[in-house]
């Protein structure tokens, strides 16, 4: 499976220069400042909107449910970074590509158009969720999606997700993995153990670092060696693009040249969309490591939403139109909260079921 | 209509708070994101963002308040127009909502019924095969039977397997199948995982089972615990195998026994064979499962040939137990290079006119109850004999079984023989003093036997 090797030694045991000619490192970079937005049809611009917004009202109502005490353990909310998930995922070929990610994941299986009742349900740990009320915030899956979680331990997503490439590469079925991870998990080693076999293998595998700026509480400058995390892949070849995480027809953009060069057999890529969550790490967050005017800062003048609100006015939608989609969504993460609050605990005996898939 | 604003719970464990100070007062209209109040958990000092826009219209708990139980009505907010109202009055309700987890009668735990062996024909010929062998051909049939079946690991392609487990191998399947991984076991064991979620069914070697501590996290984390976490919805079927235990004057680094590690682990299933036999057969039958396998082998019986019956698709059940030498007098349990020892040790108590029954328990989980005491109920008395520390140990496992049901059947203490207490010492003298040997067994069973 191994590529042909790039460098050799000659006899004397030294090295010939390295022959860079095929190397893209920045190719894709420039493909991207070249066109750096989506032209997105009337419609398609209508349907991000819709998703992004459901995103954000959906979790503004996990927030609300975790004061209540509803939601349990941790919760992860991804209110900001909205135009990530949407953007990338509405590029897929939800036939053959599969998506991993970490623990914040609910905007990502609502990117895909997963029932927001089992989601919610999930969070409020009950048999309607969509890990039976068994996994709760953090470990949610949808195999019928090829969303393959929903991992709790910080960067382990990205080495299983190369695994799932491997499986697209070994069955031939021309899919690609879309494997998400954050800022902080960017400095796990198995990251970079990954980064070297997908690219030795090269494998079809787009990596995506959401850099939300914190590892917790932790900022990327008080963390990593070098915060451009689009360059982590240089060492091994694998090309980078730095993208604007909080427009999603730039995302957008990014995932048509990413996947394309995947897509062709280019080997992986390693996209950085640099994006900012709104709320704390997790509910418990004192946000004392951040000041208010640096959030409020990014809400003004950089929201995803509230940009794509301006596109969308400019072609011709009114503040009428938006109010109805803003009232609709509202009304189904409503109804998704009814069903979450409403719907039975586990039974007792689901405690010893799925432990093992057979009986021995 | 009203919107209430109740004491948010900011942490996993908050059941009450102070509210600190009110930023807003009645009158004020809020929109979503801005602070409201400040309000002191056990943890910190925390702000509660207004989620929904609208005025309030009455603050009913005071600033300073202390004591303030998450969920208490703190503040009413009119909403604008009747935009968000259709979700506050669903929510609103959810005020006493905090279920009040329902006395459930405790479910019972499933007992595991393990299937005997598959009966061997009358007639069947019996080959010598080495373990090293038998492992290897109980992969080539899967991966001939399954094109799903992969194996990945270091040095199991060109170099034909650091053991020489994998010999062959990648000449018959090419190395589409037989994948040569660099030195990452963290990271192969990861992407191993992710393809067994992917739906192919990897075999990972690891070169030792002391270079998978490396990896343990996605033994554990990843493989074992997400069909649970997914509520049956995504299986892990990979085996992750190679040599475990001691081997031979290396050091405490390369040698120790990972049996209980794993054991310990619901979801996981764990073998650990002792003869060829065995070894292929529980192999064929860990490639086939549903389930997340540790396959443990140890070097130093990778080259003991035993018989192994010459069938076409041999596979043994999983969590099934062997007797290995019937006998009357007392039971030594005992799994993997310990079995050899076992049985050299009963063989010099039969020659002091002690009979042994010797059990292999081939699977560390689910561990054949039943086996174990049946034979304690037929002998009365048994002793374990395990090639690994004895603190929490299968060792501690099988004398808790004993304890708990067996305890009526037991005419003295069982004893366990297992390693010394210390890392593996390096020197000659001191590595023998360390390991379990027959001669140890035999002063075991003696003493049980009260005939020491």
């Amino acid at each position: 499976m191994a590529k042909a090797a790039k460098k050799t030694q000659d006899a004397s045991g030294k090295s010939p220069a390295t022959n860079d000619g095929e190397f893209v490192l920045h190719s894709l970079q420039e493909a991207h400042e070249k066109n750096l937005k989506y032209d997105a049809s009337e419609e398609e611009l209508l349907t991000f909107y819709e998703q992004m917004l459901l995103i954000r009202r959906f979790e503004e109502k996990a927030g609300q449910l975790y004061g209540l005490g509803l939601i349990g353990g941790f919760c992860h909310l991804y209110i900001g970074q909205e135009a990530v998930a949407i953007g990338l995922q509405s590029a897929l070929d939800n036939d053959r590509d599969s998506v991993i990610t970490g623990y914040r994941d609910h905007g990502h299986m609502l990117a895909y158009g997963i029932d927001p009742n089992v989601i919610m349900a999930e969070l409020t740990g009950r048999q309607a969720g969509i890990s039976k009320g068994k996994g709760g915030s953090m470990h949610m899956f949808s195999t019928e999606h090829k969303f393959y979680g929903g991992h709790g331990i910080v960067g382990a997503q990205v080495s299983l997700g190369g695994g799932l490439a491997l499986a697209h590469k070994y069955n031939e079925d021309g899919g690609l993995c879309l494997a998400y991870f954050g800022d902080g998990a960017a400095n796990q080693g198995q990251v970079y153990e990954t980064f070297n076999m997908a690219s030795l293998w090269n494998l079809p595998i787009v990596f995506v670092v959401e850099n939300n700026q914190y590892a917790m509480g932790t900022s990327t400058a008080r963390s990593s060696a070098e915060t451009e995390f689009h360059r982590r892949g240089t060492a091994f070849r694998i090309p980078g693009m730095d993208v604007n995480g909080m427009d999603v027809l730039e995302v957008r953009s990014a995932a048509e040249i990413a996947f394309k060069h995947v897509r062709e057999g280019g080997g992986p890529v390693l996209i950085e969309c640099n994006t900012y969550r709104y709320r704390g790490h997790s509910m418990s967050d004192p946000a004392k490591y951040r000041s208010r005017e640096e959030v409020q800062g990014m809400r003004d003048n950089r929201d995803p939403i509230e940009g794509l609100k301006k596109v969308l006015l400019e072609n011709g939608k009114t503040e009428e139109d938006l109010k109805a989609i803003d009232k609709a969504i509202r009304a189904r993460v409503a109804e998704s909260a009814d069903f979450a609050e409403t719907s039975p605990e586990p039974d007792a005996s689901e405690l010893y079921t799925d432990v093992l898939v057979e009986e021995y | 209509m009203a919107i209430e604003l109740k004491m948010p719970a900011l942490s996993p464990t908050m059941e009450e708070g102070t509210l600190a100070k009110w930023l807003k007062n009645v009158g004020d209209t809020i929109e979503a994101g801005d602070i409201i109040a400040e309000i002191e958990t056990d943890k910190a000092t925390m702000e509660f963002e207004a989620i929904d826009d609208g005025v309030i219209t009455k603050i009913l708990v005071a600033e300073g308040t202390e004591n303030v139980a998450v969920g208490t009505v703190i503040a009413e907010l009119e909403g604008e127009g009747d935009d968000a109202s259709p979700s506050e009055t669903s929510a609103a309700p959810a005020a006493d909502v905090a279920p009040a987890p329902a006395p459930s009668p405790a479910p019972s735990k499933p007992v595991a019924k393990p299937q005997a062996d598959p009966s061997i024909p009358e007639g069947t010929s019996f080959s010598p095969v080495s373990v090293r062998e038998a492992l290897r051909d109980g992969m080539a049939e899967e991966m001939r039977r399954d094109e799903r079946v992969f194996v990945m690991g270091e040095e199991v392609a060109e170099y034909q397997g650091a053991y020489k487990v994998t010999q062959g191998l990648l000449d018959e399947f090419g190395p589409k199948r037989v994948i040569d991984t660099p030195i990452t076991e963290y990271g192969f064991a990861g992407i191993g995982s992710g393809a067994a979620m992917g739906g192919l069914r990897p075999i990972v070697e690891f070169m030792t089972f002391n270079f998978a501590m490396q990896a343990i996290d996605h033994i554990i984390n990843s493989a074992a615990k997400t069909n649970y976490m997914s509520g049956g919805q995504m299986r892990c079927p990979i085996v992750f195998r190679g040599p475990n235990g001691a081997a031979s004057r290396v050091g405490a680094q390369h040698s120790q026994n990972y049996g209980p590690w794993y054991a310990s682990v619901p979801g996981l299933i764990v073998i650990a064979p002792y003869d060829s036999a065995d070894a292929k057969g529980l192999l064929k039958a860990a490639i086939r499962s549903e389930d997340p396998v540790v396959f443990l082998e140890n070097e130093l019986v990778y080259g003991r040939s035993f018989d192994v019956p010459d069938m076409e698709d041999y596979v043994l059940p999983i969590g099934k137990g062997r007797i290995m030498r019937e006998g009357s007098d007392v039971t030594i349990v005992s799994y993997s290079i310990g079995v050899g020892l076992a049985l050299e040790a009963a063989d010099t108590l039969a020659e002091e006119g002690i009979d042994a029954e010797v059990i292999d328990l081939r699977t560390l989980r689910p561990l054949d109850r039943e086996a174990i005491l049946t034979s304690l109920a037929k002998t009365n008395r048994l002793v374990i004999a395990e090639e690994g520390w004895p603190t929490c140990s299968i060792a501690s496992e099988v004398m808790a079984i004993c304890m708990e049901d067996g305890f009526d059947h037991l005419d003295a203490p069982v004893l366990r023989v297992c390693d010394e207490d210390v890392p593996l010492p390096y020197a000659a003298n001191l590595e023998k003093l360390a390991l379990i040997d027959a001669p140890r067994i035999v002063t075991a069973v003696k003493k049980v036997c009260y005939k020491d």
